[in-house]
């Protein structure tokens, strides 16, 4: 579904990606790990349009979406949750998702795929009304993935979901990705949470100083001796 | 309670609707483009010259030209945004600054190059109202409620509709609207247009009470920035109640003295309140 080939980018004169190729087929959940200051968010922040390639190139179903801004990726199917979860504080929980539908093609089934997240997240329905930056640490983070959802998007960029959560709200949001998966949505996903995300990834990368250094599936991950002993303190 | 008094106050509350719209439109423009419109009253002044030849010299029915005027000063806020705000969006505030009081000294000189510096008047004269012994003056109470429901309109626009949802959520993030879709450049350019058309409202409800001339700008703008300054830059609410208070002070300090001094109150009220709340009295 995307694929990256030999992408570089990066801030001023420092740079942060350097040739950086990744698959991410359709229908799978790919996990990107890797250690702080990688390049895990760049990545991200890449596939998204928030920060332009230098170099390479981005193809989404087919088609090159290289060096479209953000405005349009979202256009093209592509949901980012980033980092922190960024909502507006000051707006309502709804008022959050509603922004999140804020393309013509998610705007007209807006009142469906409300239900929908509701479904997923029954404690934002009962905060609707609640200021988004009143929330706690796990329903931010429920909320920010319901914002993502609610474009319809074909696939979902999730840049370090459980950074800062309690680890039984860490587990509820592992859960939640499978659930996610499950209903059919591909799936990528930034952790440096290595041994759970593992869990619920087909394949993942190790990205280290800007490049992919490892890559295969889950399982193989999950067995190399390297991942074992840098990552999973095993 | 002396009946003068009361007269004041009730001025005072008329008064203060068509300040509270020119804040909000200054404040809604701050809030979501980070850009202070320094020249924001010589764009009502602009308006109120249209109006003036529209209906007084070319015979146009006042209500058409009110309509053209807010119209013209919609298109003309989104020319400020692209010739003079987009070039110097992202340099230093003080350049941004000069950028804009440039614009305020070009619309003067511009004015007294083409029209002169005589006062004109539309020449309406619409009734004083006597209701039960108090005098009060029918162009200030449509001034009124008319920005009144301006108010109201705004706040359901950016309430109920996904445009104005992302002028709200633009204010509190600046790069993740993108993610929802967001294109920035056309949210600013629909924010200019709003802020430019709420100053050509106000122009209208002016034009009733007041002579147009080159420099009536000067007459509004530095209490408007006060008002936008003392709610808060950037927060509408806090905005639209520091209109009420500062004219307020101008009605009952007016009524106690005589207008001039009651500016000079309101002022003094200004600069001591900034140094007990440096960022507004309703800052966050």
């Amino acid at each position: 579904m995307l694929s990256l080939a030999a992408v570089s980018a990066g801030y001023g004169s420092f740079q942060a990606l350097f040739g950086v190729s990744l698959e991410v087929p359709q229908g799978e959940a790919v996990g990107v790990i890797g250690p702080n200051g990688a390049g895990k968010s760049t990545l991200m922040r890449v596939i998204s349009g928030l920060l332009p390639m230098r170099d390479g190139s981005m193809i989404l179903d087919g088609r090159s979406v290289s060096g479209l801004p953000a405005h349009r990726m979202v256009e093209q199917g592509i949901a980012h949750v980033p980092e922190n979860r960024r909502l507006f504080p000051r707006l309502s929980v709804e008022d959050n998702l509603r922004i999140g539908a804020f393309i013509p093609q998610a705007r007209q089934r807006f009142a469906e795929q409300l239900d929908r997240v509701y479904n997923l997240f029954p404690r934002l329905k009962d905060r609707r009304d609640q200021l988004a930056g009143t929330l706690s640490g796990g329903e931010q983070q429920m909320c920010a993935i319901g914002r993502a959802l609610m474009s319809r998007p074909k696939l979902l960029l999730l840049d370090e979901p459980s950074a800062g959560l309690a680890p039984l709200v860490v587990a509820q949001v592992f859960e939640l990705v499978r659930r996610i998966r499950a209903e059919g949505l591909t799936v990528l996903i930034v952790e440096q949470n290595v041994q759970q995300v593992l869990e619920v990834v087909d394949r993942a990368y190790l990205l280290e100083v800007g490049a992919i250094k490892l890559a295969g599936t889950a399982a193989e991950l999950k067995d190399n001796s390297f991942i074992r002993k840098s990552y999973m303190g095993l | 309670m002396d009946i003068y008094l009361l007269e004041a106050i009730i001025n005072g509350i008329l008064l203060g609707g068509v300040l509270a719209l020119l804040a909000l439109g200054l404040n809604l423009i701050f809030g979501v483009i980070d850009v202070v419109w320094i020249a924001y009253a010589d764009i009502v002044m602009c308006g109120m010259y249209v109006i003036y030849f529209l209906y007084a010299q070319y015979g146009v029915p006042l209500p058409l030209a009110c309509l053209i005027a807010i119209v013209a000063m919609a298109a003309f806020g989104v020319l400020v945004h692209l010739l003079i705000i987009a070039p110097v969006l992202n340099s230093p505030p003080i350049n941004q600054l000069l950028a804009t009081g440039g614009l305020l000294f070009f619309l003067q000189s511009f004015a007294t190059l083409l029209f002169g510096t005589d006062f004109r008047n539309i020449g309406v004269r619409l009734p004083i109202l006597e209701i039960a012994t108090l005098y009060i003056s029918f162009s200030r109470l449509i001034a009124f409620v008319v920005g009144l429901v301006g108010a109201i309109a705004l706040y359901l626009f950016l309430k109920r509709t996904y445009i104005g949802t992302a002028i709200r959520a633009i204010a509190q993030d600046r790069e993740i609207v993108g993610l929802m879709g967001v294109d920035q450049r056309r949210i600013y350019l629909v924010t200019s247009a709003i802020g430019g058309a709420l100053a050509g409202l106000a122009a209208c409800l002016l034009a009733l009470q007041y002579d147009v001339h080159p420099f009536i700008g000067n007459t509004f703008g530095p209490v408007i920035f006060m008002i936008c300054v003392l709610g808060g830059l950037g927060n509408m609410i806090g905005g639209f109640i520091a209109s009420f208070i500062i004219s307020q002070i101008i009605a009952i300090g007016g009524y106690y003295s005589n207008i001039e001094l009651s500016y000079v109150l309101a002022f003094t009220f200004f600069i001591v309140l900034m140094f007990f709340r440096p960022r507004g009295i309703f800052a966050r």
